[in-house]
């Protein structure tokens, strides 16, 4: 009830707790977690993508964290949520997976993984414990079946096959963006450029994300990822270019 | 007949400050001004309802909400960071106004210049920090049109404001903000804080927000009162860093502001520091841990 909500509101800012999430009043119904994550399609591969920033209330815990996990060579994840949750999840896709490949894959490479079955499984987790879990995640990998795919999984635990999408509390500030400059088959180049504008733009607006870009793209011969610093993201309205410091450089 | 009457015109557009002839501009105690009172009186106060039948006694509703007049703040800014040098003053901040989570305006001077003594900057919301301006505006125009040169020194608007937030906060409805007030008059440098209940205290390096927790500490270590110009910027410089590390509401683009005896206060222009990102344990932290964050 109103009543409550301005009592407890009046409460937590006396003691100098934020609102709730960090978000403005008028978005406090929604769950949004503190991130940026993305994915997309391109020809030939996908390009997952996040920002680094882990933040405790207005405490950015951790600068440099890593968001984008890789379930199997051929198969990564982003994770977005609560950490556990996702951490745990992820555990037990990749168990689930290896197990299953032991037994089915024969003679094909036991070290990749169909994407779809990634997905599914994580589907099936998501969804049976979708009382418990805060936890929203987007795969993207390549296999030689289906080639080149994303799935987003949002919270609650449905499944969507896409040929892009962007996760957590900065996608918010990239939806307009990302649905005015897609294009389908993207070279390589392109689509990491692409995803890199995105997550620096994200960042420029949303202060739950920030740090580096990290990349990791995946395509027929392996993956690879990429660390773009500040000062190699693009700059937005009002920002100033990024001075690189020189290692060494003391206090006072 | 039937239907009610518009408005007075003069409660909606916002009209000049009252100002109380005992002590002062926007500050004013209950039984002084019965205009002012009038309008926190009528807060919380049942009213009498009669039935559309006519018949039957005058019921009394209460209000549907307690009287709270506390509010949130909206459109913040984030940490202010202060310390005194040798023969002069500084206050650091950045330049980023958000809402919530969202950067929204990255432009806006949280630092701004009272009279030619006196540098003031806010943490906290910025409509309430523009009305405070408006306050000290009208403090400085009154003491204009005296026309003896006279002007309020740093101790004196730093003890005006903290009387101002503390009868805000006795009304419940504070002025949501933490001000640093820094300023040199007559060889004395000041540099003192008012936060938004109204406690107040002067020290040699202050800060608001988030800054207390990760640039005092540095402060505290590295601080003197007579370092040098040079140094004490370069300290400053290095407490921004940290902060902008830490603090996710806070921008890469700083403004210092500067005041020394017998020179006009000076604002910079807008400037970044250097951060490090090129650690070799950044590129792959989850290499021997995989799944961890």
């Amino acid at each position: 009830s109103f009543q409550d909500d301005t009592a407890l509101s009046t409460t937590m800012a006396a003691y100098g707790v934020p609102p709730a999430l960090g978000v403005a009043p008028e978005m406090m119904e929604e769950i949004s977690t503190g991130t940026t994550i993305m994915a997309c399609q391109y020809d030939g591969g996908v390009v997952l993508g996040a920002d680094s920033r882990t933040s405790t209330g207005t405490y950015v815990a951790n600068r440099a964290s890593d968001k984008i996990t890789m379930v199997t060579d051929n198969v990564w994840m982003c994770r977005s949520g609560s950490a556990a949750d996702t951490q745990n999840v992820c555990a037990y896709v990749k168990n689930l997976t290896e197990e299953h490949n032991m037994q089915r894959r024969g003679d094909l490479d036991p070290g990749m993984a169909d994407v779809k079955l990634v997905a599914n499984l994580t589907m099936q987790l998501a969804y049976k414990n979708k009382d418990k879990l805060s936890a929203g995640m987007i795969i993207g990998g390549w296999d030689a079946t289906l080639g080149a795919q994303v799935y987003g999984i949002p919270l609650g635990g449905s499944m969507q096959r896409v040929p892009f999408t962007v996760g957590g509390s900065g996608s918010a500030y990239i939806y307009g963006w990302c649905d005015n400059t897609w294009r389908e088959n993207m070279t390589r180049e392109e689509a990491e450029g692409w995803v890199a504008r995105a997550i620096s733009l994200a960042i420029a607006r949303d202060a739950s994300s920030g740090g580096v870009v990290r990349l990791v793209t995946i395509h027929s011969k392996g993956s690879s990822r990429q660390m773009l610093e500040p000062k190699h993201q693009s700059l937005c309205e009002s920002e100033l270019p990024v001075i690189p410091r020189k290692v060494g450089g003391v206090v006072g | 007949r039937g239907v009610a009457a518009p408005p007075p015109a003069r409660t909606m557009i916002p009209t000049r400050v009252t100002h109380n002839p005992i002590i002062g501009p926007g500050v004013v105690p209950m039984g002084v001004d019965p205009a002012y009172d009038a309008q926190y009186a009528k807060h919380g106060a049942p009213t009498r309802h009669v039935a559309s039948h006519g018949n039957g006694r005058p019921f009394v509703v209460e209000p549907a909400t307690p009287n709270t007049n506390t509010q949130m703040p909206y459109v913040t800014g984030t940490t202010v960071l202060g310390m005194k040098y040798k023969g002069g003053v500084m206050i650091a901040c950045d330049t980023l106004a958000s809402y919530g989570s969202t950067k929204r305006y990255k432009s806006i001077d949280r630092v701004k210049v009272v009279n030619s003594t006196t540098i003031i900057g806010f943490t906290g919301e910025l409509s309430d920090f523009d009305y405070t301006m408006t306050l000290l505006n009208e403090l400085s125009t009154t003491d204009f049109c005296e026309d003896d040169g006279k002007e309020l020194s740093p101790m004196e608007i730093h003890s005006y404001l903290t009387r101002v937030m503390y009868n805000r906060r006795n009304k419940f409805d504070p002025l949501w903000n933490s001000l640093v007030v820094a300023g040199v008059k007559n060889g004395r440098i000041f540099l003192g804080m008012v936060g938004m209940i109204g406690q107040h205290y002067e020290d040699s390096h202050i800060a608001a927000g988030f800054g207390n927790h990760v640039a005092r500490p540095l402060f505290r270590e590295k601080h003197s009162d007579d370092m040098s110009e040079e140094d004490a910027r370069t300290l400053m410089e290095s407490c921004l860093k940290a902060c902008v590390m830490r603090d996710k509401s806070m921008m890469n683009k700083f403004q210092i502001a500067k005041v020394e005896e017998g020179k006009a206060p000076e604002i910079s222009e807008p400037f970044s520091v250097a951060t490090e990102w090129n650690l070799r344990s950044y590129h792959n932290p989850t290499e021997f841990a995989p799944g961890c964050w």
